[in-house]
């Protein structure tokens, strides 16, 4: 099933188009990965599909079902899970309650009462922090833990929502390089096992021709190329916008 | 028609003399992102110093530059202020400043009254701007027209000033990206002591400006701020033309408006801020701001349940603090109830800015709602005082409902603002409407059933509700609502992705604080047998601020502790003491130094070490 | 962590609370409770005259043979305040009486929880008529001359003026309306003719004047009524002075006279306003004079209205528990319906039906002299003479 398919889709600020009808599509199962050099428009695109900004003109469709316009909840609702470029988490909570909270929501249990919380959920919650590997450190704060280990309960949150379709902004940024081949790695595990559809911005060239099993180029909000890693990188376009193909030198499987 | 102009050209001079002290207060937040609460005080004090000056020396420097010496003196305070007690506390959580100007203002109230007695003085007329002109047949005073030709010469002055010179360069870039200036290298230290010196400088000169029109009084300062806060929200946070726009949008308002209700001052200012706020929250001028992180600074310690050793111990406290009457007279049983009630007020505002990172500056509305509610339901209903509690806290209950349902449309700063607006604007209906709440005279005559009359069973009575209402407030926040509402404070952008509705949430958190401190306020209508538009009233919205930042904003129990302290604290020292505001100023501006992170906070933050 | 704090709540509420009070038989305690921060140009003043009254009395031996003491709280201008220290007045200090208060509100709410308490309460100087009419009670005794002796004096004085249509100034709370309201009640009853062609209510504290000051103007009155006091009125007179609003009309204001709201405005006083106040230095009663003298050897400063309030308030209390004999509050009660006691403005007592004491004030016009305010064609006018008509008194007090 196509989980994402993105049609002349256009954004425009002012006059300025900041995204000129960029069409694509993104299978079940599939890694794919947004790049671009700075105010390419990867961002604005993101956002579109996110529900963040609303698109000028253009459709999305996320498991087949109109999904321009909508907002970021209504968007999570069909069953997109994200995460962020600065690690979005609750600080004061453990781990813990921070994916419980996401079950909580996601059941539609956060309505006054006077249950207690503490829990509820518990055992789901532990079992998706283990999926990410970090269930020992389940009673600790967030505000306490190291960023990288933020950036996983980041993933562990879109992850308790069992998206389908997970969007991912810079999933690298701000780590090592360890953590982050640790982190991709998870994620691409995740996303073959359960056939999550992948769509991920990045500017690390080893995290997206390690991971990508397709490729997308914005230019000055212009898709200018969409295929596999090794086609991508052979085009002089391409490399014409990483100014020195060096850049382009990613690391291979 | 020539009346019109006339009455327009009037409005015109109030906005100048508006405009001038809202600009600084504009200025000083836009870079340092301080509510400069102390800026009626400094008004004051350019007002009062502004009057030594110019007796002593004015008759051989001249009026003009003795006035301006005044400010640059007061100014140089404001400096001083800044370096010794701001300075020291930019770090801590924003709110934490308001308060220490809050404790500023206190201080000053009573150090005004040391140095210059309690008689209002009445300020010398500038030279040459004594008498009046003809206008249109009418005549009109040459100081106003001064006064009209002043505040766009300080409104270019400041453009110029922040366009045309490398300061107010940097002081731009400062108020768009606090971070970026920093990292430019900018000095911030000396910038934002440098701005916080201009804008209370230009607080004295609106005092000091004051003086020729009116007598310099204890009770200027207030007003001030109050009206200030107005034309800074009204014309956008931080932006001069805003302020200046705003400021005769509502003089000309109100002088136009007391033509058709002449009683409509009062409420005006407020309502025209609460409008604007809900169509255009940024403000006229300003600019809409990048959802920014609640000011408030909880999020950073973890919240548990309590364990047994500590169930235990509430119990234990509970009990003893329920033998009191074994020990306290009923005097002592009575300042008891009082601080059980402000416990369970403070703990109703620690729920909705600790727990749900939703700022109040306008709580107290909901506390006065439910006295009144309880208050009218004795008199009006004739209802007997179990009930009576009931309509006091349905009353605050739809009072938050409605209220709440437009200030969780906005964030932030800009949502305080709002809540100050509409209890503002209850504070006016319960001033004004006499012949149901009896204005300012107040409802009297409230006092408890029979069953609770004595002073042990109003306490009994007042421990158990406040500490039951206060248990269950706890036990909302470990359900997952509470979660939820902790969620959205600690990151609305995954709240929303993982499906949580932040304004509905928000709206029901914001109504529940709401009902719970129209609980407290019922109780206390029967505690002190009547009530009065104070307790609606700022002064008590920021005493309950203070109380939660006292204790804690950070900690559960902060509210709590924070409110037997400081309630504590303020009965005491105004039974013994002449200047309780002095002393209650000057610890809370002690408690904010030494204790940033509020008592409870640091303290268990320390056991953890 | 959460229990450290319980613990230190219960610990905080002990030390705060404990303690019982000395109790001693030789002294006789009244409770006194004014809004020193929030007021001081009335209570400073205030203070100082009730402190020499105290002086004198136990100077002279005490009340009944003992020494009269008085133990003041400040309420800071809140009534739930002034609730608290009069409960702490009565359980702690377990004072015989209670006294003071300057705003309305915070009388009102004295004087209701005195009716709760059953115990005396003199109200020294809030102004309402609630609190000697609608809202009275069997508890409470008032000695300022009330919001509508001061209206009954004006009005009978306004009647006298050729002048037809009126225009009102009043803060915008219950002391402005009421005051307004009487005034425009008396006056229409002697002056069938007149009519009432504007009002203006601005807010107490926060007058904008030169609106208010050209809207009054537009209405074109023969006369004005002002009953704004304080900083409002200063920016009233300089706006009003400067854009020619008094010119060629009277102005009769309340409270106007009164040194307190006089002095400020020096050498900006206006003249020819009819007003109620204290002439210190032009009162012809005997019993003032050795008050004046005994004020400015002690103080070194003349009297204002609030010192004669204050003096008055201390001495009406001895009279009250020397001729009660005990501070009982039944025979207090008793003792005050038809004490007689001494004021610097003479002999005094309170009216039966209401509690209203029936202490004086004086009528005059201001006028300059040697840049400063002054009463002229000063009248004082006995308090008895104005009082609220008993039929009124029957018709709005609660019987008791």
């Amino acid at each position: 099933m196509t989980a994402l398919r993105v049609e002349r889709l256009a954004k425009s600020y002012r006059g300025f188009m900041a995204v000129k009808n960029v069409s694509f599509s993104l299978e079940a199962g599939e890694m794919l990965a947004l790049i671009g050099p700075n105010g390419a428009g990867k961002t604005t695109c993101f956002n579109m599909i996110n529900g963040q900004i609303a698109p000028t003109s253009g459709e999305i469709h996320i498991f087949e079902r109109r999904a321009d316009g909508l907002g970021p909840r209504a968007i999570g609702r069909l069953g997109v899970g994200r995460t962020f470029q600065v690690a979005a988490t609750f600080a004061s909570m453990s781990l813990v309650e921070n994916v419980q909270t996401a079950l909580l929501a996601r059941h539609g249990e956060l309505w006054p009462s006077l249950r207690s919380a503490v829990r509820r959920r518990r055992d789901e919650a532990l079992a998706i922090l283990a999926l990410v590997g970090m269930a020992d450190d389940a009673d600790r704060l967030t505000a306490e833990i190291a960023y990288g280990d933020v950036k996983r309960l980041d993933l562990a949150m879109a992850l308790a929502s069992e998206p389908r379709l997970l969007l991912m902004d810079e999933p690298a940024a701000g780590m090592s390089p360890s953590e982050r081949r640790g982190l991709m790695a998870l994620t691409e595990r995740l996303a073959r096992e359960r056939g999550i559809g992948v769509l991920f911005t990045e500017h690390d060239m080893d995290v997206v021709f390690g991971h990508a099993d397709r490729l997308l180029v914005l230019n000055r909000g212009q898709l200018i190329a969409d295929g596999k890693p090794e086609d991508v990188r052979a085009r002089q376009d391409v490399r014409d916008i990483y100014l020195g193909a060096g850049s382009l030198e990613g690391g291979s499987r | 028609m020539s009346f019109y102009v006339v009455q327009f050209i009037t409005g015109l001079a109030s906005a100048c003399s508006l405009f001038l002290v809202a600009s600084g207060l504009s200025i000083i937040f836009g870079v340092t992102r301080i509510v400069n609460f102390a800026h009626g005080a400094f008004y004051m004090l350019g007002a009062y110093v502004a009057y030594t000056a110019i007796e002593r020396l004015g008759p051989a420097l001249g009026f003009w530059p003795a006035a301006l010496l005044a400010c640059v003196a007061v100014a140089a305070i404001g400096a001083l202020v800044e370096m010794t007690l701001l300075r020291r506390i930019y770090d801590a959580p924003e709110l934490f400043q308001l308060l220490a100007t809050f404790g500023v203002t206190l201080a000053v109230e009573d150090l005004v009254l040391l140095i210059w007695g309690p008689n209002e003085l009445l300020g010398p007329r500038a030279p040459g701007f004594k008498g009046a002109v003809p206008i249109l047949g009418q005549l009109f005073p040459t100081y106003d027209l001064l006064l009209i030709g002043l505040a766009p010469v300080v409104l270019i002055a400041l453009w110029l000033l922040f366009r045309r010179t490398h300061w107010g360069v940097l002081v731009r870039a400062a108020t768009q990206d606090r971070e970026m200036a920093a990292a430019l290298g900018v000095n911030q230290k000396w910038l934002f002591t440098s701005v916080f010196a201009l804008g209370v400088f230009l607080a004295a000169l609106g005092g000091a400006l004051a003086l020729p029109r009116e007598a310099a009084s204890h009770d200027m300062d207030m007003s001030v701020i109050l009206e200030s806060l107005v034309v800074v929200v009204i014309g956008g946070l931080g932006s001069l033309p805003g302020a200046f726009l705003a400021a005769v949008l509502v003089a000309e308002l109100n002088a136009f408006g007391i033509l058709v209700l002449p009683g409509v001052s009062m409420a005006l200012s407020f309502v025209v801020m609460a409008l604007v706020l809900v169509v255009r929250p940024w403000g006229l001028l300003g600019k809409p701001e990048a959802l920014s992180r609640p000011p408030t600074g909880a999020g950073a310690t973890r919240w548990r349940p309590l364990d047994t050793r500590g169930r235990l111990a509430v119990v234990l406290a509970l009990a003893l603090v329920a033998a009191l009457p074994l020990v306290g007279g009923p005097y002592a049983l009575n300042v008891a109830s009082e601080l059980a009630i402000f416990a369970l007020f403070a703990a109703s505002l620690h729920f909705l800015v600790g727990g749900a990172g939703l700022v109040s500056f306008g709580h107290a509305a909901y506390f006065g709602l439910g006295a009144y509610g309880a208050a009218l339901a004795v008199k009006t209903l004739g209802l007997g005082m179990a009930p009576a509690i009931g309509c006091g806290v349905l009353l605050a209950l739809a009072g938050g409902i409605v209220f709440g349902w437009f200030c969780v449309r906005l964030t932030g700063v800009h949502s305080a603002m709002l809540t100050l607006a509409f209890s503002q604007v209850v504070w006016s209906v319960a001033f004004q409407w006499t012949d149901v709440t009896g204005g300012d005279n107040g409802i009297i005559g409230v006092w408890p059933a029979a069953w609770a009359a004595s002073p042990q069973r109003f306490f009994w009575l007042c421990l158990a509700v406040c500490a039951l209402a206060a248990g269950l407030l706890r036990v909302i926040l470990f359900s997952p609502f509470g979660y939820a509402l902790r969620a959205l404070r600690d990151s609305e952008p995954r709240a929303a992705t993982i499906g949580i509705a932040r304004q509905p949430m928000q709206w029901a958190g914001f109504a529940l604080a709401a009902a719970f401190a129209g609980l407290a306020g019922a109780l206390y209508a029967f505690l002190k047998g009547s009530v009065f538009p104070d307790t609606l009233g700022i002064p008590l919205s920021i005493d309950g601020l203070v109380m939660v930042l006292v204790g804690g904003v950070d900690t559960i129990s902060g509210g709590i502790v924070g409110a037997v302290l400081f309630r504590g604290l303020s009965i005491w020292t105004i039974s013994h003491t002449d200047y309780s505001r002095l002393v209650d100023g000057a610890l809370i501006v002690a408690l904010v130094l030494m204790f940033p992170r509020g008592l409870i906070g640091t303290i268990s933050a320390r056991f953890k070490r | 962590m959460a229990w450290h704090s319980g613990i230190l709540s219960a610990a905080l509420l002990a030390a705060a609370l404990g303690g019982a009070p000395a109790w001693a038989d030789d002294t006789i305690k009244i409770g006194e409770i004014n809004s020193y921060s929030a007021l001081p140009s009335f209570t400073a003043p205030y203070r100082k005259g009730w402190e020499l009254a105290l002086d004198q009395i136990n100077a002279a031996g005490g009340v009944d043979g003992k020494k009269l003491e008085v133990i003041s709280k400040d309420d800071g201008g809140k009534p739930a305040n002034a609730v608290t220290e009069a409960n702490e007045l009565v359980e702690s200090d377990h004072v015989a009486m209670l006294a003071g208060t300057f705003f309305s509100n915070i009388g009102l709410a004295v004087s209701d929880f005195a009716k709760q308490k059953k115990v005396l309460f003199l109200a020294a100087e809030p102004l309402t008529d609630a609190i000697t009419l609608t809202k009275g009670n069997r508890y409470t005794f008032r000695l300022r001359p009330s919001n509508y002796e001061q209206a009954a004096m004006l009005a009978e004085e306004a009647a006298k003026l050729p002048a037809k249509k009126w225009a009102t100034i009043a803060p915008n709370y219950e002391y402005g309306q009421s005051a307004v309201a009487v005034f425009k009640a008396l006056l229409s009853k002697a002056r069938p003719d007149i009519q009432w062609v504007g009002a203006q209510w601005p807010p107490q504290g926060k007058i904008d004047a030169g609106a208010v000051v050209e809207a009054i103007a537009k209405t074109q009155p023969d006369a004005i009524l002002n009953v704004c006091f304080g900083p409002d009125l200063v920016k009233l007179v300089r706006e009003g002075e400067t854009r020619g609003l008094f010119k060629g009309r009277t102005v009769v204001s309340f409270l106007t006279g009164e040194p307190e709201y006089l002095d400020p405005l020096k050498d900006e006083t206006p003249t020819g306003w009819i007003v109620t106040g204290y002439p210190w230095n032009n009162v012809s009663i005997p019993d003032h004079a050795a008050f004046l003298k005994a004020y400015q050897d002690k103080y070194h400063d003349y009297p204002r209205l609030g010192s004669v309030v204050g003096y008055s308030t201390i001495k009406a209390a001895a009279a009250i528990i020397a001729k009660a004999k005990s501070t009982d509050t039944d025979k207090m009660i008793a003792a005050a319906e038809d004490v007689k006691f001494a004021t610097p403005f003479g002999e005094v007592t309170f009216r039966k039906i209401d509690h209203q004491s029936t202490l004086g004030a004086f009528v005059g016009k201001t006028a300059l002299k040697d840049g400063k305010g002054i009463m002229t064609d000063v009248v004082f006018h006995d308090g008895a003479g104005y009082l609220p008509p008993e039929a009124m008194v029957k018709a709005e007090r609660p019987k008791d």
